[in-house]
């Protein structure tokens, strides 16, 4: 019992600040409610005790006016809480176009990560200090789930999907990162480490390792290899859309339905072609499901997204 | 009935309307075919006791477990098999048909003036389906276990687990089909069974709880029964459900489980609450206060319960706005659960209120019931939840509701019912021990695991970081005068059954229909039927 314990994990991006006022704010309000619940139980015991005079004339056995006050009245702090609960939820998941994209791929029972300039590690996660991060995350085998208590972040590693959160880390530090989702015999031992560093540093970080091509190089390759480029590069013969600056754009489908093409979309796009037609094409796209592991997969997005940045500036 | 009736008028009653059903017959055979529900009443009451003690003999192995950092004890698999094996047996084998099939099953019948349930044969083949899955459940556990977690997420359970979990689902899924014949027993005998006089407005709210409860056990089973199912089709024959691998979806599991399981939630909570809305307004000797209020509460959380199972899934991945809905909705649930707090405080005011071994456990059932409901409030904010899912926090919340809520006011209901039940009278001064050591023990217990939970202590672990051991041992200090605090009611209980005094026809001069008949009460119930003149809670302070 030598390690101190802190009642608050310590803050290490910006949403844990928040967050934890949210919840101050919720437990003050339910702290007064339950202490007046408790002191008006314990004053009616007191003072209405069987052995005790006072008076008990006419004890109300229904009130409506004090009834739907004790509705409303909860009713409209709850939809404030929900309220700021529900924005600040809605944060984490908002794309942000600025948000360097990390890739975490988990397995029973470790973490496998891989930046963009291709740099890979395993239980340990480096992220650079002050930037927004989004952390895109699938499983390969069972459901995980992605948990810094000084981030406040959690999200589950899905297999078969893609699952996204993002955040800001806010303070330079090492930090526990915990598997939340029960996995199997060594679901306690999936723990891993977040290395917070200043920007200069990481980027010193990336640059160093072992050397081999960045995410997108590697995505071209596949993307030429597997044949992709046949249909999708620009002077195709084949008529299929065009891929460049595809992340973040509004695609309009055939169906009518509009989205955002975010990872999960690419991601079933080639695995499942069929699920959402861009308007104006025929559905004439071949699966790929079964031929693409996950960790090409996420070499070809990077690639695609690559594309679109051409003329940006805001590399890390 | 337009007066109580003094308790020489009820026994003389009482014997010109039989024997007691306690004296119906004495051998083996007598009760394994009686179709009596007062009967069928203790064969539940005795077999959900054997699995209660099972399945704290499980949870006091997990927190010796984690006295210590490292996992010392036994090996991770173990760990996960107790871990999912108390889940298993809490769940489904004791807390859902707890109060229903105990208490509901003795009082339904008298407390509406009937002769028995609407049918009485279905009723003992719901306690043998009943020991049927739980027979199967325990095949698998002494067969070697299963460590999937009581939620049996997939793709785990349904393509990596290497541990009993067909079996055990089996079990699941048969105790699940008992559930919804007593569901719909329930039902069917409230709508067609009340004795005259005796209008919806004036049933007890116990009446109104349970049923709620059974509209969700026929509702709700079901879809549990066909998710089962489906993980055991993928489990035996790879058809792809769930498995991505195969084609399936894991998060179509987590929203079928869920659809019955939130609901499950409320099938163990609001027979409590009915408990309470007996035993407060009887020892507060005045009338529960807005009645009516308090059985709309009932069906709107019955209601809306069915509406808040996606608050299991806000970091699921599935949409944000679907995360949205569901947590709107989830603040919707807890303003009928406020209003019931309020009532049960209010019911206080003005009363002439002693406090019997029943009464200790309901007003501990309102503490800890307030406390379990406002951290449900932590957890339905999205993104508090994003921290919160799956640390200790979610299992301090709803250990607070469903053992702090649920088996504190089972305990009170088996404490005020007794001497019917029994016709003898248990020790007031154990009784009031045991509700105290329990509260304190549970508090004990559970409190800290808030505590772990907001600082960042994950669930189903079997090893954790140093800091967390301090609350951790607190914790399993706590567990440990808990298990004092369980044993000592079946110490004193048992002892009652012999040595007790016996029992007057209605030792609380409680204004129930079941206390107008004798204790322990005549085969047939009532000698005439009753004829119902006022409401349920006719006390008077004066």
């Amino acid at each position: 019992m030598s390690v101190p314990f802190y009642l608050l994990p310590a803050d290490g991006a910006q949403s844990a600040t928040r967050l934890d006022s949210l919840a101050l704010c919720l437990l003050l309000l339910t702290g007064a409610v339950a202490l007046g619940v408790l002191a008006m139980m314990i004053v009616f015991c007191v003072r209405y005790r069987a052995s005790s005079k006072a008076a008990r004339g006419h004890p109300p056995v229904k009130d409506l006016g004090v009834e739907i006050a004790w509705t409303l009245i909860p009713l409209l702090l709850f939809l404030g809480l929900y309220a700021w609960g529900a924005v600040d939820y809605a944060a984490l998941y908002r794309p942000d176009p600025a948000a360097t994209p990390v890739f975490v791929v988990a397995k029973q029972w470790m973490w496998k990560a891989e930046h963009r300039n291709g740099r890979r590690e395993v239980g340990e996660l480096h992220l650079p200090l002050g930037r927004p991060v989004r952390v895109v995350l699938t499983a390969q085998d069972v459901i995980h789930s992605f948990f810094v208590p000084a981030f406040r972040i959690k999200q589950d590693a899905v297999p078969g999907r893609y699952t996204a959160i993002g955040f800001t880390p806010s303070r330079a530090g090492e930090y526990q990162l915990f598997c939340a989702e029960f996995c199997g015999t060594e679901h306690a031992m999936m723990t891993g480490k977040i290395v917070v560093m200043p920007p200069s540093d990481y980027a010193r970080w990336l640059a160093e390792g072992p050397r081999q091509p960045g995410m997108a190089e590697r995505g071209f390759a596949l993307f030429r290899s597997y044949g992709c480029s046949g249909c999708h590069a620009a002077g195709s013969s084949v008529h299929a859309p065009d891929l460049t600056g595809l992340l973040g754009r509004r695609v309009h489908l055939q169906d009518g339905r509009e989205l955002t093409a975010d990872e999960a979309y690419v991601r079933d796009s080639i695995l499942v072609p069929r699920k959402d037609v861009v308007a104006g094409y025929e559905p004439i796209m071949p699966s790929f499901a079964g031929q693409i592991g996950e960790e090409d997969l996420l070499a070809i997005i990077e690639y695609i997204r690559e594309s679109g940045h051409d003329q940006r500036t805001e590399r890390p | 009935m337009t007066s109580a009736q003094s308790d020489l008028e009820l026994e003389e009653k009482g014997t010109r309307a039989g024997t007691s059903y306690l004296a119906e017959g004495y051998t083996l055979r007598s009760w394994l075919t009686t179709r009596d529900h007062k009967r069928i009443a203790l064969l539940y009451a005795v077999s959900i006791t054997l699995f209660f003690f099972l399945g704290g003999i499980a949870a006091a192995l997990i927190r010796l477990e984690l006295a210590t950092p490292q996992g010392d004890l036994v090996s991770a698999d173990t760990y996960n098999k107790l871990f999912t094996a108390h889940g298993v047996i809490m769940v489904w084998l004791f807390l859902i048909p707890s109060i229903p099939s105990v208490l509901g099953n003795f009082l339904m019948p008298l407390m509406i003036g009937a002769r028995d349930l609407a049918f009485p044969r279905l009723n003992l083949a719901s306690w043998y389906l009943y020991l049927a899955g739980g027979a199967i459940v325990l095949w698998a556990l002494l067969a070697g276990g299963v460590d999937t977690g009581w939620t049996f997420y997939t793709p785990f359970s349904t393509m990596f687990s290497n541990s009993h979990v067909v079996l055990a689902l089996t079990g699941v899924l048969v105790v699940g089909f008992s559930s919804i014949l007593t569901g719909l027993n329930f039902i069917v005998t409230v709508h067609t069974m009340r004795a005259p006089g005796m209008g919806w407005f004036r049933l007890p709210l116990f009446v109104w709880a349970n049923y709620a409860t059974s509209l969700i056990l026929v509702l709700a089973t079901p879809v549990l029964a066909m998710t089962l199912v489906l993980v055991a089709i993928e489990r035996m024959f790879q058809v792809g459900i769930f498995d991505p691998a195969l084609g399936g979806d894991p998060l179509l599991f987590q929203h079928l489980f869920w659809f019955y399981s939130h609901p499950a939630v409320y099938i163990m909570v609001l027979p409590a609450m009915g408990v309470a809305s007996e035993i407060i307004p009887c020892f507060a000797r005045r009338p529960v206060f807005g009645y009516r209020f308090m059985a709309y509460a009932i069906l709107a959380i019955a209601v809306i319960g069915f509406l808040v199972w996606g608050h299991h899934m806000f970091v699921s991945g599935q949409s944000v706005y679907a995360g949205m809905v569901f947590s709107l909705l989830s603040f919707m649930v807890a303003v009928p659960s406020a209003i019931k707090v309020f009532n049960w405080t209010a019911t206080l005011y003005k009363g002439r209120i002693s406090f019997g071994a029943p009464m200790l456990y309901a007003l501990g059932f309102v503490g800890l019931f307030t406390v379990g409901g406002l951290t449900g409030l932590f957890l339905a904010a999205l993104a508090l939840d994003v921290h919160l899912s799956d640390t200790y926090f979610v299992v301090a919340h709803f250990h607070y509701i469903m053992v702090g809520g649920s088996v504190m006011a089972y305990l009170g209901g088996i404490h005020f019912w007794w001497p019917k039940v029994t016709g003898r009278m248990y020790s007031e001064a154990w009784g009031r021990l045991a509700a105290v050591v329990i509260f304190a023990g549970f508090n004990l217990t559970f409190f800290p695991q808030y505590l772990l939970g907001y600082a960042g202590m994950p669930r189903r672990y079997h090893s954790y970081p140093e800091e967390f051991q301090l609350l951790h041992v607190l914790s399993s200090a706590g567990a440990v005068t808990l298990a004092v605090g369980y044993l000592l009611p079946l110490g004193y209980l048992a002892w009652s059954l012999r040595y007790g005094r016996a029992a007057p026809a209605n030792p609380w001069q409680a204004t129930g229909l079941e206390w107008q008949t004798a204790s322990p009460p005549p085969v047939h119930n009532f000698a005439q039927p009753p004829v119902v003149a006022r409401g349920p809670y006719a006390y008077h302070t004066q």
